[in-house]
């Protein structure tokens, strides 16, 4: 069972970048399981960096990651680290489908690989996700037949194949139409409702961030660090930051001073 | 503007290049022969429905086109030398010149130029494409191995079919100087093949197969890691598809040229 008092994702200091370029330096925060967090930012700023750390991807500069209370940096073997990993799903923001599979391939790979439920029980299963993303009948669909909502709906299923505790999604509405964007978000919604996983998402998308964060984390551009942490709403009215403020608000600014507000 | 750099300077990069190449192409052949150890202690887990769908890619689809450029191969052969050799009244010797020269070299670097430009290229595409959608990324978050998901699979039917593409295009390439030979030279077909048999040794055919393996190895490495080292953008595809070909055909014919000396080696030490 789940201890609640431990966060779901910790990150300690966390200095993250490709080589000897940092993107963030000094990231701490903590997720408490259940909730839905949203990273935001500028564009380039390193929100998908920092998610693809999170879920050990890359490994950061400096700093540790917990999930649930285990280090993924400082696992002691590879076998150690994929454990940990198997405590959550990624979906991509493309899907990141195996195109050679058909949808109900890419759903059952993770069972067939890392569980040891016979054949009609994983048939079971992936119809059941199909389902809960409301992809019932198109398992037999290659991932090229589906539509851009499709996809990433299909990725959702195949992240909770081994119903994780935790879920990351990136930028799961980029792309899409209004309307099937607002179907994704229920659907964010009805997931957490239904398994009670942690759900981290990276998004651009205000709509989205509204109906389904609980918090935001806001990172700035240049290594700025965490600039915005709270509520959607709390950070909408009462941030001291300018450059949070317009960003929720959707305001236009002065892109030189809010680079500089965004470092501040 | 920036300043250009100096040629000491850009042979110096190149150099360094190069070496970091060669570092990662052995450092990848090692994970390679890793997942073989691993496919080799649970064969369960080599995705053989994977593994059957491309030896069909690459040797039943591949089968048309090494036959005709191993059937014109043994024809030019034959033709050109059939001509020299009429000079000379050695018309007898053509089977063992065209013969020998298909199955210890031709037939099998034939088949493997061909096999780099279809499946090499193929391979190098397929995986390059994958990393730039983010595919890889979803593999190594799934915690399975790129090589034993990706490369196994193709490495298996390589294995399998550059081998029996390399044996078809011996047949072939021989029976296409046979048709030179009965046409120029008024030899009987019977004759063709008796004298073929004759001077064709099992060793050489051996050889040829041998020679094929170590094709088939290489392009594969070659291919795939071409297709793991991509960018993350369209062009970056297309030019490790580029590099992929470039690379195992260097590769094929710098190892050809080694397996060819070691052979003559190993046949001095056997007479």
């Amino acid at each position: 069972m789940e201890n609640n008092d431990i966060p779901a994702i910790e990150a300690r200091s966390l200095t993250i970048g490709y080589g000897k370029r940092v993107v963030q330096k000094d990231l701490s925060f903590a997720i408490r399981s259940g909730t839905i967090t949203c990273i935001l930012g500028g564009s380039g700023c390193g929100k998908s960096t920092l998610m693809k750390h999170l879920f050990g991807l890359y490994r950061p500069l400096s700093g540790d990651i917990l999930i649930q209370g285990e280090s993924i940096v400082s696992a002691s073997s590879e076998e150690d680290r994929h454990r940990i990993m198997r405590h959550f799903g990624v979906a991509y923001q493309n899907g990141a489908l195996f195109r050679s599979m058909s949808v109900a391939e890419n759903v059952a790979l993770p069972l067939r690989e890392f569980t040891k439920l016979k054949e009609p029980e994983i048939q079971a299963v992936v119809q059941k996700k199909l389902q809960q993303v409301g992809l019932d009948g198109f398992g037999s669909f290659m991932p090229s037949d589906l539509s851009g909502g499709m996809v990433k709906r299909a990725a959702f299923a195949r992240a909770m194949a081994l119903d994780p505790a935790i879920l990351f999604f990136d930028e799961p509405s980029a792309g899409l139409d209004p309307i099937s964007s607002a179907n994704l978000d229920r659907l964010i919604l009805d997931i957490r409702e239904q398994t009670g996983a942690t759900i981290m998402i990276v998004t651009h998308e205000l709509p989205s961030i509204f109906t389904v964060a609980d918090r935001i984390i806001m990172l700035g551009a240049g290594a700025g660090g965490i600039i915005g942490d709270g509520s959607p709403a709390d950070l909408k009215e009462h941030t001291d930051s300018d450059f949070v403020r317009s960003f929720l608000n959707r305001r236009t600014g002065d892109p030189a001073a809010d680079m500089d507000n965004a470092r501040s | 503007m920036s300043k250009s750099k100096g040629i000491i300077s850009q042979v110096g990069e190149a150099t360094a290049r190069i070496f970091q190449n060669i570092y990662g192409l052995i450092e990848f052949t090692g994970e390679v022969v890793s997942g073989i150890g691993d496919a080799f202690r649970h064969p369960s887990r080599v995705r053989w429905r994977e593994t059957i769908s491309c030896m069909n890619r690459c040797g039943a689809d591949g089968m048309p086109v090494v036959a005709l450029i191993c059937l014109l191969t043994g024809v030019i052969l034959a033709y050109h030398s059939a001509v020299q050799m009429h000079k000379f009244g050695a018309d007898v010797f053509l089977p063992a010149l065209v013969g020998c020269t298909m199955v210890r070299e031709l037939a099998p670097l034939m088949t493997a130029v061909m096999v780099t430009g279809r499946s090499g290229s193929a391979f190098a595409a397929e995986i390059a494409t994958m990393k730039v959608s983010e595919e890889l990324d979803a593999l190594t978050t799934m915690g399975l191995s790129p090589v034993r998901f990706l490369i196994m699979p193709k490495l298996i039917a390589m294995l399998c079919m550059v081998p029996l593409l390399t044996v078809v295009g011996d047949f072939i390439g021989i029976a296409g100087s046979m048709g030179v030979g009965v046409m120029e030279l008024n030899m009987s077909c019977e004759t063709y093949l008796q004298l073929t048999r004759q001077w064709i040794a099992p060793k050489y055919v051996m050889e040829g197969v041998l020679k094929s393996f170590v094709f088939a190895w290489l392009i594969t490495v070659s291919s795939c890691w071409c297709g793991f080292r991509t960018g993350s953008d369209s062009v970056a595809v297309g030019n490790a598809t580029t590099r992929s070909v470039v690379t195992s055909i260097l590769l094929v014919v710098l190892g050809d040229a080694f397996l060819a000396k070691a052979f003559s080696v190993i046949y001095e030490i056997a007479d």
